[in-house]
C-alpha cells in the first residue's frame, strides 16, 4: 500500500492538468479509501455506517470543487487525509456528537483501507440539480451529465465558452455546499 | 444517489486547474482589503496635517514598516492555513517577530526616557481614536480575506485560519491609520497599534470556525 502515495499523486497530477480519465480513477479509488476510512471511524465510535456514504460523497465534491488547493510539491495523501479527517469531524460536532472519542490517527491509516460496498447515498441528484438556478442546471446537465463539450453546450445554451464553464464550476460548487448541509441537517 | 454516478458527473470534462490561484486570490484579497483601509483613511479621517515638520516622516515610516510586517506575516501563514493539513508544519509563532520588534524598540525609548514622559508616550494623545479606528477600519478587509478563504480555500483549522485573516485585516488597517495618527512615540506604537491587531486577531480565530466552514 505504500506505492499508494506516488501512484495516487500521479493520477492527481494528471487530473489536474485536465486528464478527465486520471481523474476519473483517482475519484474512484479515494472512494473506497474513503468508505472504508469513514465505516471504521464511525463504528469505533457506535456510530451508524449509513452515515458513511454521504461523507464519503461530501467528501469527493470537496476534493474535486478544492482541489486548487493540492500543491503538487508536497504530498499528496496527508492532504487527501486533512480533508477526510476535517469532514468527519465537521460531521460529528454537527452532530452533536463529542470528539472526545475520535482517536489519534495518522495519514498511514488512510492509504491502508479499501472498501466498495453500499455504494449509494441518501441524497437524490436529480434534486441537487432542481436547487440550482436555470444556467448552472443546463450546463451541469449538458457537460458534466450528457458528456457534451464546453464548445457545443455554449452553443445550445447561447452562453459564451467561459460563461459555461464559470456555471458548471460554480454549479458544483452549490452543489457541495449542499451536500454539505444536507448531512449536517 | 450512487456514488459512481457522483465519479462520473465529476470527471467527465474535466477542466485543468490554475495551480496558482489559490496564493494569487489570497494576496489580491490582502491587497483589495488594504485598498479599502487606505480609502476608509482618506474619506473618514484624512491624513494627518503636520507632515512637512521635522521627524514625522521617520515615525510614519516606522509605523508603516511595523504594519506592512504583519501584513506579510500574516499572510505568508494564511497562504499555508489555506490548505487541508496547512496548520501542519507552519510556524505560527513567526508572526511575532514584527511585535517582538517593537517591544524592543519601545522598551529601548523607555529607558532612554525620565520616567515623568513616560505616561504621556504610553497614552498618547488619541489613544481611544487609535482604539476604536484600527479594529473599525478592519472590519471590511477582513470580510475580503474571508471571503476569498471561503471561495478558494480549504482550510482544515478555522480558528487559526480565522486568527491570521484577522491578523492580516489589522495590519492593513493599521497601515491605513498611520496615515491619520498622530501620535509620534515608539509605547504607543507598540501598545495601541500591536494591543488593537492583537484584538482583531482574536475576533478572526473567535469567528474563524462561524465564518470559514465549508
Amino acid at each position: 500500500m505504500i506505492a499508494n502515495e506516488a501512484e495516487l499523486r500521479a493520477l492527481m497530477t494528471a487530473g489536474l492538468n485536465g486528464d478527465a480519465a486520471a481523474h476519473r480513477a483517482l475519484l474512484d479509488r479515494l472512494s473506497r479509501h474513503l468508505r472504508a476510512y469513514y465505516k471504521n471511524k464511525l463504528a469505533r465510535i457506535g456510530r451508524s455506517a449509513d452515515e458513511a456514504e454521504d461523507l464519503v460523497q461530501d467528501t469527493l465534491m470537496a476534493i474535486h470543487t478544492r482541489r486548487q488547493t493540492y500543491d503538487p510539491e508536497e504530498l499528496f495523501t496527508p492532504w487527501v487525509h486533512a480533508i477526510a479527517r476535517y469532514k468527519l469531524i465537521d460531521h460529528l460536532r454537527h452532530t452533536k456528537a463529542t470528539m472526545t472519542d475520535m482517536p489519534i490517527e495518522d495519514a498511514a491509516d488512510f492509504e491502508a483501507q479499501d472498501d466498495h460496498a453500499g455504494a449509494e447515498s441518501a441524497l437524490d441528484i436529480n434534486r441537487l440539480l432542481a436547487r440550482l438556478p436555470e444556467k448552472m442546471r443546463r450546463a451541469i446537465r449538458h457537460v458534466k451529465i450528457d458528456g457534451l463539450s464546453v464548445a457545443e453546450t455554449a452553443a445550445r445554451c447561447g452562453m459564451t465558452e467561459s460563461a459555461v464553464k464559470v456555471s458548471v464550476h460554480r454549479g458544483l460548487k452549490a452543489m457541495a455546499a449542499a451536500i454539505a448541509q444536507g448531512r449536517t441537517t | 444517489m450512487k456514488t459512481d454516478d457522483l465519479i462520473n458527473l465529476l470527471s467527465t470534462n474535466v477542466e485543468p486547474v490554475d495551480r496558482r490561484q489559490l496564493r494569487r486570490s489570497l494576496g489580491l484579497a490582502v491587497a483589495l482589503g488594504a485598498g479599502g483601509a487606505l480609502i476608509t483613511v482618506l474619506l473618514a479621517l484624512g491624513v494627518r496635517t503636520d507632515l512637512h515638520e521635522p521627524g514625522v516622516l521617520a515615525f510614519l515610516g516606522l509605523k508603516l514598516a511595523f504594519a506592512t510586517g504583519v501584513v506579510l506575516m500574516a499572510s505568508l501563514l494564511l497562504t499555508r492555513l489555506a490548505r487541508p493539513g496547512g496548520e501542519h508544519g507552519t510556524r505560527p509563532i513567526l508572526v511575532l517577530l514584527p511585535f517582538a520588534a517593537i517591544a524592543l524598540l519601545a522598551g529601548l525609548s523607555l529607558a532612554h526616557t525620565p520616567s515623568t514622559h513616560w505616561e504621556a508616550m504610553i497614552v498618547g494623545d488619541m489613544w481611544l481614536n487609535c482604539l476604536v479606528s484600527i479594529p473599525t477600519i478592519a472590519v471590511v478587509p477582513f470580510a475580503v480575506v474571508v471571503w476569498a478563504v471561503r471561495r478558494f480555500a480549504a482550510p482544515t483549522n478555522l480558528a487559526w485560519t480565522g486568527a491570521f485573516a484577522g491578523l492580516a485585516a489589522g495590519g492593513v488597517s493599521a497601515m491605513g491609520y498611520a496615515l491619520h495618527c498622530m501620535d509620534d512615540s515608539l509605547p504607543f506604537i507598540a501598545l495601541w497599534y500591536g494591543g488593537t491587531i492583537i484584538l482583531c486577531t482574536v475576533a478572526g480565530a473567535l469567528l474563524g470556525p462561524r465564518l470559514l466552514r465549508w
